[in-house]
């Protein structure tokens, strides 16, 4: 069923890495980015505002958790809607390899780019945001290839559906920002108006918030139970659909 | 190949029919192609020459009608069929930056069974172009290395889909000595042209489409006597004797004159030789002479009533 998973998830890693800017505009940038900002914050920062150091130790973590697979949707949705409507999935069509393992190398060499520069991004920046310690890291990274999974999940079935290269980015961004929105990361959801809660509910991102902002601060897996069921749910309806409406052409 | 007794037969086409909402693009098509035979769909663009090739290949599912290649059903068990095929798409492309010998290496890992990329490459004449990116390959070397993903999992039936349409005339020489090696390898091909000359080159049988029905089916040699038995010689000569004599050929139809040229047309296989009988017995001196055989073009004509470049 993946036969040619590797050779292809690799093959995408170094079509990505030849692009002008691949390797410059997804790694060597945002690093920079984070050090200049990095040296600017410690120089400005006053160590009596203890608000700024609650942000990032909750906040900025599961801010990039989240970010970094939304991210990975609207490029997976943009590059299969080019490469549908370029003919390289109708010639791909024609071959033993299935949709899914097309969608998922894509993922996999998103997902190993955006390890690396998160990695970096770790290594970089240990002098300006010390990680704390007392934070269930091995549990942190389980919730978030969770949550990854899930809203890539939803990445599959908008790719699957979207025509052409120019909506791609549009629609993916008209589904995706609405649902950053609500989903509890900027505004608490018991903050929200009683009609919206309903519709917070109803976004696979809402339970991903839940878990890692639950699972950062310490609380316990079966305290997020439901948020793993529903994110679960998530990913094995949009995976499945995906593969019955997958549009080739 | 079937050099002793009938061929077999590895396509069964029978009675298919694909519509697009209100647009017929396949009706009621039949036909059959025999292992090791070059088998060509010609017709205008829009035909429906891909919509059948792709209902064979199991990419698209006719709305009625059966098909089976090499036993299977194309869509049932198309897993099973793609690993045994080998496909050529019209207007397709690979990814802008990917390399001739990583796209060659990709779907070797794809099948069961592969032959030698390497090798493949250097057949096809693109040893040269292994680490060359694809956007950078001109449009002969493209098809030739779809043609060789074509063959990277030796297939015994190949697929070539429009596969010399926008090369140069040099290019699709080559490529049509590249058909002709795959027809050598024992290979069955199902290919589709609108290319009438392309047709007569490399096509050991054809199936003329027209709006998604076949017209006729035979070797372009059939074709051509049973649509176009009319056969043209056009001759100059300064005799006063000549046009007398020439209409009073057994097997003429029209003669016409201009000046000291004639275009005598006649029908059936005679006609060309009663001509020459004919100048020599009455000593008629000609200074030019050409016989002016139809061709599929002429049969499409015929069948059609306009041209195929319309």
């Amino acid at each position: 069923m993946f036969r040619g998973l590797g050779k292809l998830t690799w093959l995408e890693i170094r079509i990505f890495l030849r692009e002008p800017l691949g390797a410059f505009g997804s790694i060597v940038f945002p690093v920079l980015v984070f050090l200049l900002v990095g040296r600017w914050w410690n120089d400005v920062r006053s160590p009596g505002i203890a608000a700024t150091g609650t942000v990032l130790r909750v906040e900025l973590p599961v801010f990039v958790a989240v970010l970094i697979p939304l991210t990975g949707v609207l490029s997976l949705v943009t590059i299969i809607s080019i490469y549908r409507e370029g003919g390289i999935l109708r010639r791909l069509r024609a071959t033993p390899l299935r949709p899914q393992t097309i969608l998922t190398a894509h993922v996999l060499a998103k997902l190993a780019l955006t390890l690396l520069t998160l990695g970096l991004l770790v290594v970089a920046g240990k002098r300006y945001y010390p990680i704390p310690i007392d934070v269930p890291l091995f549990s942190f990274v389980l919730a978030m290839l969770v949550s990854t999974c899930s809203i890539l999940s939803m990445g599959f079935l908008i790719a699957s559906l979207v025509p052409t290269a120019r909506f791609a980015q549009p629609i993916g961004a008209a589904i995706l920002y609405p649902m950053l929105g609500l989903c509890g990361l900027f505004v608490p959801l018991r903050s929200l108006p009683p009609p919206l809660h309903a519709v917070a509910r109803a976004i696979p991102l809402t339970y991903a918030v839940s878990l890692l902002e639950g699972i950062w601060k310490g609380e316990p897996w079966r305290a997020h139970l439901g948020d793993v069921a529903a994110l679960a749910a998530v990913f094995a309806m949009c995976t499945a659909l995906s593969a019955k409406v997958f549009r080739w052409e | 190949m079937g050099a002793s007794g009938a061929p077999r037969s590895v396509i069964q086409v029978r009675g298919i029919h694909k519509a697009y909402g209100a647009t017929v693009a396949v009706a009621d098509v039949s036909f059959e192609v025999n292992e090791g035979e070059i088998f060509g769909l010609i017709g205008p663009n829009g035909a429906g020459k891909t919509t059948t090739m792709e209902c064979v290949e199991g990419v698209r599912r006719p709305d009625r009608g059966t098909i089976s290649i090499l036993g299977l059903d194309p869509f049932r068990d198309v897993y099973t069929l793609q690993n045994r095929i080998g496909v050529q798409l019209q207007q397709a492309q690979l990814q802008k930056r990917v390399k001739v010998r990583e796209a060659v290496d990709l779907w070797a890992s794809l099948y069961t069974k592969t032959v030698d990329g390497d090798r493949l490459l250097e057949q096809l004449g693109l040893e040269g172009k292994r680490n060359a990116w694809f956007m950078t390959l001109s449009g002969g070397q493209k098809q030739r290395l779809f043609i060789a993903l074509a063959l990277i999992n030796d297939p015994e039936v190949v697929f070539l889909d429009e596969l010399t349409t926008g090369l140069d005339p040099q290019a699709r020489r080559a490529i049509w000595e590249l058909v002709r090696g795959i027809r050598e390898r024992g290979k069955t091909v199902l290919m589709t042209t609108h290319l009438m000359e392309e047709a007569e080159r490399l096509c050991d049988r054809v199936a003329i489409i027209e709006r998604g029905k076949i017209i006729d089916i035979g070797t372009p040699e059939e074709l051509v006597r049973r649509h176009c038995p009319a056969r043209t010689v056009v001759l100059a000569t300064e005799s006063a004797l000549a046009e007398e004599r020439l209409r009073a050929l057994r097997s003429m139809e029209t003669v016409t004159r201009q000046q000291t040229r004639y275009t005598i047309e006649g029908r059936g296989e005679d006609f060309v030789s009663e001509v020459i009988q004919c100048l020599s017995e009455n000593r008629i001196r000609v200074t030019e002479f050409r016989t002016e055989e139809p061709n599929l073009e002429d049969v499409f004509l015929q069948l059609t009533g306009h041209s195929i470049r319309d």
